[in-house]
């Protein structure tokens, strides 16, 4: 599963309370979690994450369980996140709602052009590709299908 | 030998497993996407529903009307599988199921990052999210690779004020944000024994703050008989020389009061060093330390003085404030001026009640402290029912005397 985008590059421990904040939460609007994702870290970022990559620092999506973070992320046009270790509930909420993620400790240059092979696990960033942990063969299935909603519905 | 996740999931670290969840809880939050992805599933009906329930905790009573009709949608989905269902008043999830329902060698599985909190009992506890919930209704069962574990060793006794939240900060500070990400926590030691259940709950409620999946204490004569109060019989574990990829040592005996800044869980300092750095609230509760035996020992110390700073005390459970009613602790901490709210998470997570404003700070009780989490532009200072108490007071942080009860 082979995918591309402009990097964004993040910190470390960026937690899911500053991706959504908690006064977004009440709510099934997806565009309302696009809009206002990232407001507490950069206000400017939501309007320029369609076609992106985020490139995170360790421990990315830290803190509280909320589904809304990786789905913000998603709606608002993210193609994938890639960080050297990740929390592990972000992790598997990531592969639950089919956004990709690969665990690659890989250094980021902003707006520089990434390629990443999902079943392969490796990240290029201009050219230069770094080798990362592959997902299991379930889980990509899962994010091929695009979650684990259609997944179930194929499987069940 | 096996370590007590190892034992629990039946199989060795790094294997993946696909196990029956024991009890499976999400709450008002997290449930309204769980729901939308089970509808979406196409699933037909919740597979165990005897072992599902659903709390309303985290804003109840409801702040809007868009809050009160997600609610009242759950409500009904509730009612019509027949699960167990908490409505609002009824406290924390991670609470009520520690009232008699969670048992040793349990596994036990949350839409929710603190559901690590009922490890306490020798469970196996751990947060999902809401379409991984979604997915455990209508099958009864999840999968997980199966943790490695890092060993907490205890020894000693907590001397002066200093109490199990400190030794909570204090392994987060050693551990970092990350320290223990994929892996288990047990709590193990000497030192353990002397921890009633409320600091254990304590202590494995923060093991998430650490990247945690799980955190536990083997279930031993505490534990049994803190369930034989809610009639519930338990048996005990033993640890049988586990093998843990990491152990640290956790001397409560050296410990005093600290306080969690700067917005991360793992920046940890002592009390004494922030001394004097004025509050606009302090607010006690949430599930890391809102029980019984934290308000009485809040009320303990607040009784007949009056606090200089708006105070919010919010009670775990309704069983929690049942029992401060019936023994006088609440009117203790209403005419010391504290403002009580209902059962249930509170000002925690900033989506209603009790936010701060732009450049306010708040001592709190809770497990989180990250950047604009209960309310844009203000600080969260993280620390202990007896920091709380004796900041609250002076209406700056205040190191806290030694309490009269523990």
């Amino acid at each position: 599963m082979y995918g591309e985008g402009r990097a964004v590059c993040l910190g470390s421990d960026v937690d899911t309370d500053r991706i959504i904040a908690g006064r977004y939460l009440r709510t099934k609007d997806r565009a309302l979690w696009a809009a206002h994702v990232f407001e507490d870290l950069d206000p400017t970022l939501a309007s320029r994450l369609k076609g992106t990559v985020l490139m995170a620092g360790k421990n990315m999506g830290c803190g509280s369980s909320r589904e809304q973070a990786v789905i913000a992320l998603k709606e608002a046009g993210v193609v994938a996140v890639i960080a050297p270790s990740f929390a592990r509930i972000f992790f598997r909420n990531a592969i639950n709602i089919g956004l990709p993620v690969i665990e690659c400790p890989v250094a980021c240059k902003e707006g520089a052009k990434v390629r990443f092979n999902l079943a392969e696990g490796w990240v290029e960033v201009d050219g230069s590709r770094c080798h990362g942990t592959p997902l299991s063969l379930k889980m990509l299935e899962i994010v091929r299908v695009g979650g684990l909603v259609p997944y179930w519905r194929e499987h069940r | 030998m096996p370590t007590l996740s190892e034992r629990i999931l039946g199989a060795e670290a790094g294997s993946y497993v696909d196990v029956q969840v024991d009890r499976a809880i999400a709450h008002d939050g997290t449930g309204v996407l769980a729901h939308q992805a089970f509808c979406e599933m196409g699933a037909r009906g919740i597979r165990r529903p005897e072992c599902t329930y659903l709390v309303f905790d985290h804003i109840a009573p409801a702040n809007t009307s868009t809050t009160a009709g997600l609610q009242r949608e759950l409500r009904q989905f509730a009612r019509e599988e027949g699960i167990t269902f908490c409505d609002i008043g009824s406290g924390i999830c991670h609470q009520v199921m520690a009232e008699g329902i969670v048992r040793p060698g349990e596994v036990v599985v949350g839409a929710d990052s603190h559901t690590c909190t009922l490890g306490a009992f020798g469970a196996f506890a751990t947060g999902v999210g809401a379409t991984d919930m979604a997915a455990i209704w209508a099958s009864g069962s999840t999968w997980f690779r199966v943790p490695e574990t890092v060993a907490i060793q205890i020894t000693g006794r907590l001397q002066g004020a200093a109490e199990a939240k400190d030794a909570a900060l204090a392994y987060v500070r050693d551990l970092g944000m990350d320290g223990a990400n994929y892996r288990a926590l047990e709590f193990v030691g000497d030192g353990i024994a002397a921890i009633p259940m409320a600091g254990r709950l304590t202590l494995c409620n923060m093991a998430v703050e650490a990247g945690a999946k799980a955190g536990l204490c083997y279930a031993d004569r505490q534990t049994k008989e803190y369930l034989a109060t809610f009639g519930v019989d338990a048996g005990e574990q033993v640890p049988d020389h586990p093998h843990y990829v990491k152990e640290i040592t956790l001397d409560l005996a050296s410990l005093s009061p600290l306080i969690a800044t700067g917005h991360r869980v793992d920046h940890v300092q002592e009390v004494a060093e922030l001394a004097g750095q004025p509050l606009d609230q302090v607010f006690v509760g949430t599930c890391t330390n809102g029980r019984y035996e934290d308000l009485l020992r809040f009320s303990r110390m607040v009784r007949g003085h009056q606090v200089k700073v708006r105070t919010i005390v919010v009670p775990a459970s309704r069983r929690v404030l049942e029992r401060i009613t019936a023994e006088g602790i609440l009117l203790d901490m209403v005419r010391a001026g504290c403002t009580i709210g209902p059962p249930g998470c509170g000002p925690c997570l900033g989506a209603h009640m009790g936010v701060l404003g732009v450049g306010e700070v708040c001592l709190s009780t809770a497990n989180r402290n990250f950047t604009n989490r209960m309310g844009v532009g203000g600080e969260i200072l993280l620390g202990s029912v007896a920091t709380a108490a004796a900041s609250a007071l002076r209406g700056e942080v205040t190191v806290p005397e030694v309490p009269d009860v523990r």
